[in-house]
């Protein structure tokens, strides 16, 4: 059985006026099975993002379901809550606490929102760090690291609430290329644990190693869906060829 | 010849300006210390200052709290709330502030004192207290309730720019971790919203100084009201608004240094 299963998801943009401006999401079906690694990838506007980040309600629906372990997603604020604290997210651009240290940044949702303790907490953050490889950073702010030891911390921070599901957008796509293999190399690390992942991404040779499936989006629906192998190297749809022969 | 060339940048990098102001400071000093006149005038209108300080110091105390509550009300997901943030603020913004202290002083003092006895009613009918009077509200109180009411609006636009300068991708992290929207305000939105506009903050502490002289219009004490009364009693209006604006400036001068300073230091913590 599934651990997330979209049905039907539809979502456009919508000016001041209320006037569509964009079909974002034109009916999406999508399952991920618990420990699965799916990998979406698509052209820029393809709704890949939308889609990720409609599973944890940044984005709403328009129409659809999303159920997460068996129970339908709502507007309850309770199940807002729950999906919020079982579903881990990384973001593009790190989006890490400017205000708070590293550790801090990974200490905040434990504390506040799974009211842990503190000693317990700190201790778990600190070991975290160890594993993105940023144990001596504990005491710097966001703005004195690398991209790359950014995006870590903000992995660690993701982790310290013990997710279920990782939600990972474009998580290499803001960062110098010497320091994109670092940040997949965790990702991979967590791909390999069984981690069940939902991730958008270009990089080939992390699809290659990581996903279990690729899922090829293009003007809000589901193209093409395939093992990474299969789909890289004999894609069936045309649009898919048209736009793996871009990006290769 | 180095010692030719940074000679020639020390004089350029000086702020010429300050130091115009600093010897008339010292010109000032020295007319207080040696002229008999200055002296007396001095003495005449420095009990003004503690006034001036006290007055400007409550009222914008009081509209930080105040301008804070309007700015998260302006920047609120609740359309209500915007609504009626924006009306306070457009209508007190719309207003001399010279009018808002009238406005204050002979209408809203009034009207506070009917509201208070209305809700003290029963007391009152137990003969437990008197009946209040606008005369019960002095016109210092009355000063600073205007001050304050006026100085709101100005702060919460500047609390709502801040608020709005916040990352919007560190909210939707916040979020997404499970915060919920009060805590994401508390712990992610104000701490760095505030940092970035103390130095706001600071000018307009100096505005309320200024305009804090706008109460001399109610009779209150303070440096303008002490200055007003001593020059119009001896004609000595040149010396006597020589020291007034002396004093001011003092206040003002080196009350803004102290925000540069500030603003630089906030500065280099964020390039660190």
């Amino acid at each position: 059985m599934s651990f997330v299963t979209i049905r039907g998801a539809r979502k456009s943009f919508r000016d001041q006026r209320g006037h569509e401006t964009a079909l974002a999401l034109d009916g999406v079906d999508l399952d991920v099975g618990k420990g699965e690694v799916v990998l979406l990838i698509g052209p820029s506007g393809s709704g890949k993002s939308t889609l990720l980040r409609s599973v944890n309600r940044l984005e709403i629906l328009d129409s659809g379901t999303i159920t997460i372990d068996g129970k339908v997603l709502t507007d309850k604020p309770a199940d807002l809550r729950r999906i919020r604290e079982d579903a881990g997210m990384v973001f593009q651009h790190f989006n890490l606490f400017s205000h708070l240290t590293i550790l801090d940044n990974v200490c905040l949702a434990p504390r506040l929102v799974r009211k842990r303790e503190k000693a317990i907490v700190r201790e778990k953050a600190i070991a975290l760090l160890a594993r993105v490889g940023l144990s001596d950073k504990l005491d710097r702010y966001p703005r004195q690291l690398s991209g790359g030891q950014q995006q870590r911390a903000a992995i660690a921070r993701a982790l310290a609430m013990e997710p279920e599901l990782l939600l990972v957008d474009e998580p290499t796509s803001a960062l110098d290329p010497e320091m994109v293999r670092e940040v997949l190399e965790v990702i991979t690390g967590l791909a390999r644990e069984g981690m069940t992942m939902l991730v958008v991404s270009h990089e080939m040779g992390f699809a290659r190693a990581a996903a279990d499936r690729v899922v090829f989006m293009d003007a809000g629906k589901i193209v093409e869906t395939g093992s990474p192998d299969g789909l890289f190297d004999s894609p069936r749809e045309e649009r898919t060829k048209a736009f793996l022969s871009h990006i290769l | 010849m180095p010692l030719f060339k940074s000679l020639g940048t020390r004089l350029g990098m000086t702020p010429w300006w300050l130091v115009a102001i600093l010897a008339l400071g010292v010109v000032g000093l020295v007319a207080a210390a040696t002229n008999g006149d200055y002296s007396v005038i001095f003495g005449a209108i420095a009990s003004g200052i503690p006034v001036t300080l006290g007055v400007a110091m409550v009222a914008f105390v009081a509209a930080i709290v105040l301008g804070l509550v309007l700015g998260l009300l302006k920047s609120s997901q609740v359309r209500i709330a915007r609504e009626l943030a924006t009306f306070y603020i457009e209508l007190v913004r719309g207003l001399p502030m010279l009018v808002v202290l009238y406005y204050i002083a002979f209408v809203g003092a009034p009207a506070l004192a009917g509201v208070l006895n209305w809700l003290l009613s029963p007391l009152i009918a137990l003969h437990w207290m008197e009946p209040l009077l606008a005369r019960d509200f002095d016109f210092a109180t009355r000063a600073i309730l205007a001050l304050t009411l006026g100085y709101a609006a100005f702060i919460a636009e500047i609390f709502r720019a801040g608020i709005e300068s916040v990352d919007k991708g560190q909210i939707e992290a916040a979020l997404a971790l499970g915060l919920s929207r009060g805590q994401v305000t508390r712990r992610i939105v104000l701490p760095q919203a505030i940092r970035n506009v103390l130095p706001a903050l600071g000018n307009e502490f100096v505005a309320v100084i200024k305009d804090s002289s706008l109460v001399s219009a109610l009779g209150v004490q303070d440096i303008t009201q002490l200055g007003k009364v001593y020059s119009a009693s001896t004609f000595r209006f040149f010396e006597t608004y020589n020291v007034v604006a002396f004093f001011y400036l003092c206040l003002t001068v080196s009350l803004s240094m102290l925000v540069r300073r500030l603003e630089r230091r906030l500065k280099e913590g964020q390039s660190r």
